[in-house]
This record gives C-alpha cells, structure tokens and sequence, in this order.
C-alpha cells in the first residue's frame, strides 16, 4: 500500500487551521471583548493570554505555510482570490500583536489608544478571517449574494470567537470578571446559534456541491449526527454557563470544552463539503500537490517535529495554568 | 509603462516594503537572543540584582521585537502566493521544504519557548528558564540557516534535476549548501551579532546620558562594545570571501557594485559615480587605476568581466552600486566607532558624553547596513528571481495594479505607525533603565 501524500497532508493542513482557529480564536476573542471590561479587567485579560497569543498565531504559519508548500498551486489561487481581506487580516493580527506589546507599556491616552487598537485589530482579523470562509466555501464566485454570505460567516465567526474568549476566561478568571465572562458566553453562545444557522441554512443554496454532499439518502441520516451533535454541546454550555452563574457545581472548563467541540464539529461539517477540493469545484488536493520527492522531505520533518510540539505546547499551558492576574506575566 | 508592469513594479515595491520591514526584527532578536543567554547565565553565576535587572530589561526589548518580527513574518508566507504564484508553481518542490522546515523546526522552537522564557522566570526550576532562553536563540539562528538556504539557493542554484517535467531537489544537501550558502549564512549572522551589539551599545549609552551612575547600563555598554569590536574586523573579511564567491558564481552582480560596463584589464576601482543606465556608462567617476583587478582577482592587470558581457540580463547599476557603497560606509563607521570606544573604555573608565552621544546615533546602525547589504543581493540577482531559472517578471501574480496600490498603502501606513512606535518604546525604555 503506498501512502497517499496529499491526503495526508490535506489533514495535517487541516488540523493545524482547526488547532489554528481555537487557540487564536479564544485570544482574538478575548480581545474583541476589551471594551465590555473596566480597565482592571481588561489587565487581567490580557494577562490570561500573554503567555500563549505568540504561539497561537504560529499555528497560522504552519496552516498556510503547508497549503504553501504542499498545495502550490492552490496557495496561489486562493490567496490571489483573497487578496484584500488577506490584507485587512494581516494588518488586523500585526495592529493587535504590537498593540499587545504597548499597552502596557504606554501611559495616559496612549495606554488607551493601544487598547482600542487592540480591540480594533483583534475584531478586523475575526472578521476578515469569517469573510474569507464565507468566499472560499462558495468558490470565490462574484456577486452581491455572495458578498452578503461572506459577511454573515464574517460576523458568525466572530460570534464564535467571543464565544471562546468568553469561556476560556471563564476558566481563567475568578471573581466579578469570571462573572461577567459568563454573562458573555452567553450572549456569545446565542450570537453563534444565530450565526451557525444562518449559514447552514444558507450554505447548500450558495454551492451545488455542497447540497450534493448532504442531501443525499440515506447518508444525510447519519450526516445528522454532526448538527445533533453540535446542538448537545450548545446546550451542554449553556447549562453549564447557567450553573455556574447561580453558583452551583459545575467544571470552570466545561463551557471552553463545549466551545471548543462546536468549533471541532463545523470544522468537520466544512471538511466533509470540501474534501478532496481545495479549491471547490476547480481544484483537487492531487492536482494541486507539489511534487512527491518534496512532500515525503517535509514528511520527515512533520513526523520529527510533531511530538515535540505537541509535547511542548502542553508543557506550556501546565506551567501557566491556573488564575490569571494582573501583571502577573509581566515582563 | 504597460500595466502588467506597473503592476509588476508595484508587487516588487510591496514585497520589497514587507520584507525590509521584516528583516529589520530577526536580524536584531536573532543575536539579542544569544546576549539574553549571556545576561541570564550571568545572572545565575553571581546572583546579583543588576543582572537580572538587566536581562528583564533586554526582554522586553526582545519581546517586542520578536512581536514585530512574528507578525511581519506572518504577512510574508501569505504574500508568496498572492504576489508570486509562479515563485512556488516552478521551484515550489525546493523551496516549499526549505521554507517548511523553517516553520517547524526554529518558529514553533521559538515561539512556544518564548512563553516560558518571558512569563516563567517564577513558575519554572532555573535551569529550565536558561534551558527555554537557549532554545529561543537556537531557534532563531536556525530560522535563519532556512530562510538563508533559500535564499542562496535562489542566488547560486545547486542539486536540483529535472524529473516529470518539474523541477525537484536530487541532492538535499547540495541543495542547502549551494555555493554561496556558506558565506551568506556567516555574513548574515555577523550582520546580527553587529546590529544587535550596537542597539545594546547604543540603548545603554542612551541611559547613560541621563543616569551616568547606572551600573548595568555601564555593563552592557562595555558589553555591546566589546561584541562590536570583535564582530566588526571579522565581518570585512567575511565580506570580502563573500564577495570573492559572488564575482565566480554571480559576476553581473559584482559589475553592477563596481559599476565596470565594459570588460578590461587593470580594471579601475570606481570609489564614487553616477551611473547612467541609458548611455551604460558612468556621466562622473572617481576611480583608483586597477584597483579592482588588484581587489577582486588580486592582480593589478587581471581581466574583469564588465556589464556589456551580462546584456541584456543584467540587474540594474545606480540602486546596487550605491546601496553598496552605504554598507561599507556604516560598516566602516561601526568599525570605528567599536574599536575606538573598546580602547576608551578599557579598564572600567567612564565614557565621556560625546562617546555616549556617538553610540546613540549608532543605535540602529546594523539596521542600516544590513538593509543596503539586502538591496545589493537582492537586486543584484536581477531580472532572476531564481539565478538562470526563473525571471522575476515570470512569477508575478494575477493582483491588479488597483489591488497592489491599496494594500501598498494599507500596509505603509502600518508600518509606519509600528515602527515609530517601536522605537519611541524602545529608546523610553531605555531611558528608565533597567531597575524601572
């Protein structure tokens, strides 16, 4: 049996976008939820995420770093297709990553520009980054409809973000600001059952592909399971959120879990109307695939680097685990 | 100008502006990184204050450069595929490994290290603190022998084949170490040690200026001085190899820096000129009879190759030789400056404060030097994108002149705005001190 390389390196793409999106989504979440916060707050918050934001955003690199190498000729379509909400991204993460660096050590009306541009670059990154699933999922087709598509995924995706922002300081945070964390992944959680509908509802409309895929008896009774399983966790936070909130037992984590699986599950969801396209109906992961001699060399190096990374990435979030206060991580 | 190379020129610009703008973080953290493992070790050898004072205060520095430098470099594996698709479509099966391992090995090593090195100092053994501080200097220097390998690569080609009509690796290590990769890669990392010691030299004396007792700005001024002065002579002689390596591997590039059109004999050294590229000659000289034959082959009446051989694949001659020119000149000053503040200095004497001034305005010296030093490689290589397989003009992408020049400005702006910033906290920074 020979190993099909560009399926194997269309999942490692994949798992790093997936790991990419949860572990910068909770950081960009946190961010757009700046100025729902007093000053205090908003040091404590930063602080539960300045360990992790470098790392999270390598995940980035990685992502499109191996749609780069492996699928060259889909770097090139996609990213040309994409170009100005690429750049909006772009400068949205480069605003929020220096903007992270300065705030705290900025005084006066500085300190509070540095803030808003926080917030302002953690939001257009979100947003960016929803618009461009939105045009990718439906081929880059032209066109108002279209356009509209791509903001409401936009605005979803930023949904979710809160979302995961708001349950990962659930976890991270105690006293009044855990309390209002709670208060926002609520509200997260019913802006990503808004958005998430929106866009399955909308989504086989916007790609014959797509309706092909999951409109297809009988496989669509077991393609269920993925919303049904999707609706549990949705619940499972909110009852969670809703424990916590009057005071009784219940895992501080449990709500980021639930998150975290929402995201895991639409991921699938996506994968699944994908799969083998890299770009929808004009590309396939194997006519993209840069040439075997090259794929099996960046094998290796995966293969290498991996555990470790995996290994290290855990190390890290033991060694910071626990309650996030101010200035704790200040360098 | 033809659209398609309006749009061309705007690609190159805007790349051009990005990766300048990027070069300008890992080629100061790559280094830095190595000073943070000294100040740290130093710190766990004597346990005393001021040095961890000053480590915790180079930190920052480090952070925020590094944050630069990560979220510039983001913006560079996007902008491969939206600015030269045909970059990866026809060398992709070699670079994309070279760049692959970059990601893996050195970005992931660094910045998941970084974590623990810049919040850990309390929540992790000491001697995993260093072990994380160590692992982010080696990460850095290993992201450059990557980015550096492919780079040569694009300049000298080696050890690649043509197999089912692409073209792939034969030999990975001919590959890697292509000709100039060796070089490149010593001359690059001096370039570091050099930028990095003068922006310690340079932020220390600046604390003196306002605190002339602070005794760990007086340590790292002697410090950064010190690297210099050591780092400085090494590099010409690099420089010089380096250059030797271009002049049989790359010879319109060293035309274009010695500004010779035509092939002669006792070939003039051309100190100062104004090239005129429509007329290919140069409209005013000042010259040293032979003194390039005598530089480049080490005999005054040896033959060098001039540009009219290299026609009409040949890279421009005003940007190359006056970029090269600027090198030598801010490495010259650095030179000088090293040397002499090394002699000033000896034996724990304080600097005087026109010495103090004179670092400070040498703080972001390297910067300089080592952007002049990329314009001349880079443009050098020109029109090649890859040397002899790939033209520059062949890879561009399909982005409309509209596209290019609104993110252009999109991104001049950022830029802008993160670089003064940058260096108004920095020099701030610095100005506090090591026990703010």
């Amino acid at each position: 049996m020979t190993l099909d390389l560009p399926v194997v390196f269309a999942a490692l793409m994949g798992l790093a976008i997936l790991a990419y999106v949860v572990l910068d989504g909770y950081d960009l979440g946190v961010g757009m939820l700046m100025p729902a916060a007093t000053a205090d707050e908003q040091d404590v918050m930063v602080a539960s995420i300045g360990p992790f934001w470098d790392a999270n955003e390598t995940w980035l690199v990685l992502g499109i770093g191996l749609l780069l190498v492996a699928f060259p000729l889909a770097h090139g379509v996609v990213l040309g297709a994409l170009y100005l909400p690429v750049t909006a991204m772009l400068i949205g993460l480069m605003l929020r990553g220096v903007a992270f660096e300065l705030r705290a050590k900025a005084e006066g009306w500085h300190a509070e520009l540095w803030n808003w541009l926080f917030w302002f670059g953690s939001f257009l990154a979100s947003l960016a980054q929803g618009f461009m699933l939105g045009r990718y999922v439906t081929g880059f087709q032209p066109g108002f409809g279209y356009l509209l598509f791509a903001l409401v995924t936009g605005a979803a995706l930023c949904g979710g973000y809160v979302l995961l922002g708001a349950t990962w300081l659930i976890g991270r945070t105690e006293g009044r600001l855990q309390k209002e964390a709670i208060d926002w992944a609520r509200w997260g959680l019913l802006w990503v059952a808004l958005g998430v509908a929106l866009v399955s509802l909308a989504t086989p409309f916007v790609s014959e592909t797509v309706r092909g895929r999951w409109f297809d008896f009988p496989r669509t009774l077991a393609l269920m399971l993925l919303p049904a399983a999707s609706a549990v966790a949705w619940l499972w936070i909110w009852r969670s959120t809703g424990r916590l909130k009057r005071g009784e037992r219940a895992a501080e984590w449990a709500p980021f879990g639930g998150a975290v699986a929402i995201f895991a599950l639409a991921f699938a969801g996506l994968a699944y109307s994908m799969f083998p396209y890299v770009v929808i109906d004009r590309i396939t992961i194997w006519q993209a695939a840069a040439h075997p001699s090259a794929l099996w060399v960046m094998l290796i190096g995966v293969a290498i680097v991996l555990p470790f990374l995996a290994g290290y990435t855990v190390f890290a979030y033991r060694v910071f685990r626990g309650k996030a206060r101010a200035g704790l991580y200040g360098h | 100008m033809t659209d398609a190379a309006q749009a061309l020129l705007l690609a190159r610009a805007q790349f051009g502006l990005n990766i300048a703008f990027h070069i300008l973080f890992p080629s100061l953290t790559i280094a830095l990184g190595w000073f943070l493992v000294y100040f740290r070790l130093r710190y766990e050898r004597t346990r005393e204050a001021a040095w961890l004072d000053t480590y915790r205060l180079w930190t920052k520095v480090f952070a925020l450069s590094f944050a630069m430098g990560v979220v510039s470099g983001i913006v560079m594996s996007f902008q491969f595929g939206t600015n030269w698709p045909g970059f990866m479509n026809n060398v992709g099966n070699i670079a994309g490994p070279l760049l692959a391992y970059e990601v893996l090995t050195a970005f992931f090593l660094e910045a998941t290290f970084l974590g623990v090195m810049l919040f850990g100092m309390n929540r992790v053994p000491g001697w995993l603190h260093i072990l994380s501080a160590l692992m982010v200097a080696i990460g850095t220097t290993l992201s450059a022998f990557w980015i550096l390998a492919l780079n040569s690569w694009m300049q000298t080609p080696a050890g690649h084949v043509l197999a089912d009509g692409q073209l792939i690796a034969g030999d990975w290590l001919a590959v890697i170490f292509n000709p100039s990769f060796s070089y490149r890669f010593v001359h690059m990392m001096l370039a570091s040690g050099l930028t990095a010691a003068f922006v310690v030299a340079g932020l220390s004396a600046w604390r003196l200026l306002t605190a002339p007792q602070d005794a760990g700005a007086q340590r790292t001024l002697r410090a950064g001085t010190l690297v210099a002065a050591l780092l400085a002579p090494l590099q010409i002689v690099v420089g010089d190899l380096h250059g030797l390596n271009t002049l049989e591997h790359q010879p319109a590039k060293v035309a274009a820096i010695e500004a010779l059109w035509r092939t002669e004999r006792g070939a003039p050294l051309v100190l100062l000129a104004l090239p005129n590229e429509a007329a290919r000659r140069n409209d005013f000289s000042i010259e040293v009879p032979k003194g390039a034959s005598l530089i480049l082959r080490h005999d005054p009446d040896a033959e060098i190759r001039g540009l009219e051989e290299f026609e009409p694949d040949r890279p421009p001659v005003a940007p190359v030789f006056f970029a090269f020119r600027v090198m030598v000149g801010v490495g010259v000053g650095m030179l000088a400056l090293a040397w002499f503040g090394a002699w000033r200095l000896r034996s724990g004497s304080a600097a005087p404060r026109w010495l103090l001034w004179a670092y400070s305005a040498f703080t972001f010296s390297g910067w300089i030097a080592v952007l002049a030093g990329w314009l001349v490689t880079e443009i050098g290589r020109q029109p090649w994108l890859v040397s002899g397989i790939l033209r520059t003009a062949d890879a561009a992408g399909s982005a409309s002149g509209a596209e290019l020049g609104a993110s252009l400005t999109g991104y001049m702006l950022t830029y802008s705005l993160m670089l003064l910033a940058y260096m108004v906290v920095v020099t701030h920074l610095a100005r506090k001190g090591a026990s703010a």
